[in-house]
């Protein structure tokens, strides 16, 4: 009983720590400052509404003014994290938005619909926080931009900006994939709440980094440590207890989906339903490596991901650890009669599951920035990815993971609008469900 | 504080227009979890094909407001062949797995920026509910003291509550006959069933479309009272909240959907109702620091979350239902 309620406690403190580290970190944006250029009456608006001057301080004009930008489509996002509108820019630069309620508004701008070779430069915000406390169109925000001329890139140049992308993307599936494959080898268990592990690696590399300044790469360590730690508290608290009661899978999955709702609001909660960046790393140059470009923490992201599945791949190949997940994951009956701790080899694979999903949360916060419910979509693109490759499986998990991030990647080069591209992922996932449900690598008796 | 308030709100929620849309949702839920086995974890999309069916129909194509309602009917069975096809044969989780990223990938694809022309983008679409605005037979709302109501929400009320009659009666019908056995059977043991010679794979597809058609009713409902259908209503939580309150009252109990929503719907309600007075004003009773306004309507994802998990541990057969009869196991 007593190391279950340690387990308990460490469950929760894990829990409570970002929230209360974090509650205190997330002051208030500041609110948009009216505009300096407000001729023209604005359109009549009832109820609230967002207006935003949209100006590109690169390119100024006669009198020093910035010009304003054109037909730039921006999305407002409220402080729940829900899209609750978008305008596109009129000739002034000026797009009025109404929104369903006054409170804090963030508005994005979608960079795609820039015009035609141009692209944001490096220190420009991607949004600016909007505090609408007026009915009408009279909360105005500035919203200057800098932009660089984007050279007119070849379709072959593209391709090999995206493969890289998706490379990268799909290296991070990857990890997040086989921590999910693990988990369901050793368990049965498919885990709805694994894109929250994920974001727990995000969420204790950002509390580590910026709550605490311990800087990016010992935050990293440290989060990738403490999801080792939550993955075995998660399992001596909650589904070793459940597998003890005899609790069926289909119980437990729907526990899982519970979980994964609690804790992303846990998130929501602690770091609201803003992009949050890390302190260093954020924009870095890219460098000439003769084929590609690629920053600095790009090929970091690689080479960790590489390092970190091939490590995982040779230790489940020839460690006796690995041969008995191995043989856990095939009939838990027989490893127990033959005198396997089944119980301490489930908990391995959660640790080191939770661990891998904790290390993928670090590495997309890294590449992109932390927002409560990446590790909720990332989700989406791992079930395809191991749906794919073969639920279960290692090489599959590995394969899957790279063919799915590469072809989400690939996919706005050839036409899928990037907004969407995911949708590519959901066909690959029900188009392998009817010809080979077990996957490329998958086997049979596993799935029916 | 003021708990008359809050228990206004509460009750008025509680038998409103938003639990009804949970209610309806759940009862499909409880055909395909409850009787079935089947774990639809996408009902949230089966409740967007239902509402942007009707939405694009009349909107986008210009149709009639009657065709309009066809083609939501059609949406969700046609969504259900398409997801029900590839899964069905397979282990549990495999439904779940393609329902779930269904329902996110239709909400990605009806709030995107490129296909606004169709889906009216993150706006979503209004302006085709007036036909049934112009059914209302009522003139003004109704004021019980306690709880009120407006004129439109009498409407949508009275329409509501009766779908859930009607939809019960039919879950109702349906499982008492033949078929609803077979399906009951279904869930216990299929191996038993199919040795029986019965196609195990098409009742479970029917039971599939039944569940998603009554999900899309609740997508049309919701789209119908609202008058306007935005992609963010549909998101994966609602689905989440129909099974709480299916667990709530009990799955597998044609009555079990209607009671949890009810139950559930007031406690969620007066719980948001109640942090919102805690943070509200000046000098609000939470500091600040604890708890701001945006996060108080967080607390009701927190606690449905963890509601869903305990419900599942301790009590897995809810209030009304029998635990024998939701043994369910997939492997």
């Amino acid at each position: 009983m007593v190391p279950r309620f340690i387990a308990l406690l460490v469950l929760l403190a894990t829990l409570l720590i970002p929230t209360a580290a974090m509650a205190s970190t997330t002051s208030p944006a500041p609110t948009g400052s009216p505009s300096p250029t407000g001729e023209g009456a604005p359109p009549a608006v009832d109820g609230p509404a967002v207006t935003i001057n949209l100006t590109d301080r690169s390119n100024l004009d006669a009198e020093g003014n910035p010009t304003p930008v054109a037909g730039v489509t921006l999305t407002v996002v409220d402080a729940a994290g829900t899209e609750v509108g978008e305008g596109v820019t009129g000739e002034d630069g000026r797009a009025v938005i109404p929104v369903e309620e006054r409170g804090q508004h963030t508005v994005r701008i979608e960079e795609d619909t820039l015009p035609e070779g141009i692209s944001l430069d490096e220190d420009t915000p991607r949004e600016v926080t909007v505090n609408v406390i007026l009915d009408g169109p009279f909360n105005v925000a500035a919203f200057p931009i800098g932009v660089v001329e984007g050279e007119t890139d070849s379709f072959l140049a593209l391709f090999e900006v995206q493969l890289v992308s998706g490379i990268k993307s799909g290296l991070i599936i990857a990890l997040a994939a086989l921590g999910l494959s693990l988990i369901f080898g050793a368990t049965g268990l498919t885990n709805f709440a694994h894109g929250e592990l994920v974001t727990l690696g995000g969420i204790f590399t950002y509390m580590f980094d910026v709550t605490l300044g311990l800087g990016v790469i010992v935050g990293g360590i440290l989060a990738v440590i403490l999801c080792g730690a939550f993955g075995w508290a998660q399992d001596k608290a909650l589904w070793q207890p459940l597998r003890n009661r005899g609790t069926g899978l289909i119980a437990m999955m729907i526990v899982s989906i519970g979980l994964g709702l609690a804790l992303r609001s846990i998130y929501q909660y602690a770091i609201g339903s803003r992009r949050v960046p890390l302190s260093q790393y954020t924009t870095q140059q890219r460098q000439d490596f003769g084929i590609v470009e690629l920053a600095w923490k790009e090929v970091a992201i690689v080479v960790i991901a590489v390092v970190a599945i091939a490590v995982v791949c040779i230790t489940l190949m020839k460690t006796r650890m690995g041969k008995a997940m191995r043989a856990v994951s095939d009939n838990p009956a027989l490893s127990a009669s033959s005198g396997m701790r089944v119980d301490s080899v489930i908990r391995t694979a959660w640790i080191l599951g939770t661990a891998l999903a904790g290390l993928a949360g670090v590495l997309f916060t890294l590449n992109q920035q932390l927002n409560f419910q990446m590790g909720f979509k990332l989700l989406l693109m791992v079930f395809a990815a191991v749906t794919l490759g073969g639920l279960g499986t290692i090489w599959g998990a590995l394969f899957g993971g790279l063919v799915i991030g590469i072809m989400t990647e690939l996919g706005p080069i050839f036409g899928v609008p990037s907004s969407i591209k995911e949708v590519g992922a959901l066909a690959i996932l029900i188009l392998i469900l009817l010809i080979r449900p077990q996957g490329i690598l998958g086997r049979r008796e596993r799935i029916g | 504080m003021d708990i008359g308030n809050i228990l206004s709100t509460a009750l008025t929620q509680a038998f409103g227009p938003s639990a009804l849309m949970l209610i309806i949702a759940a009862i499909g839920l409880n055909v395909q979890f409850g009787y079935a086995g089947l774990l639809n974890f996408g009902q949230a999309g089966f409740m967007a094909v239902g509402a942007y069916g009707l939405a694009v129909t009349v909107v986008t194509f210009g149709q009639n407001f009657w065709i309009g309602v066809l083609a939501a009917l059609a949406a969700p069975v046609v969504l259900a062949l398409v997801l029900g096809a590839p899964t069905l044969r397979l282990r549990a989780d495999y439904l779940a797995i393609a329902t779930i990223a269904a329902a996110e990938i239709l909400r990605l694809v009806f709030g995107a920026v490129e296909t606004k022309e169709v889906f009216g983008g993150s706006n979503g679409l209004n302006g085709y509910a007036g036909t049934f605005q112009d059914l209302n037979p009522y003139d003004a709302g109704i004021d019980l003291g306690f709880v009120s109501y407006s004129r439109n929400d009498l409407w949508a009320i009275t329409v509501g509550w009766t779908i859930v009659l009607l939809t019960c009666l039919l879950v109702w019908l349906l499982m008492r006959s033949p078929w609803g056995r077979v399906l009951k059977a279904i869930r216990e043991d299929e191996d038993a069933v199919r040795s029986l010679g019965k196609n195990v794979y098409w009742y479970k597809m029917q039971a599939l479309m039944l569940g998603g058609l009554i999900g899309g009713i609740a997508g049309l409902f919701h789209a119908l009272r609202q008058a306007s259908t935005v992609p963010s209503d549909f998101s994966t939580n609602i689905t989440f909240y129909a099974y709480t309150a299916l667990l709530i009252g009990g799955a597998a109990r044609v009555l079990g959907p209607v009671i949890g929503g009810i139950i559930f719907w007031f406690l969620l309600s007066g719980l948001g109702a109640t942090f919102s007075q805690l943070t509200s004003g000046p000098g609000p009773n939470l500091p600040t620091w604890i708890m701001d306004g945006t996060q108080s309507s967080l607390v009701r994802f927190i606690v449905t979350g963890i509601a869903l998990m305990l419900l599942m541990i301790y009590r897995p057969q809810g209030i009304f239902g029998d635990r024998r009869e939701l043994a369910i196991d997939g492997r």
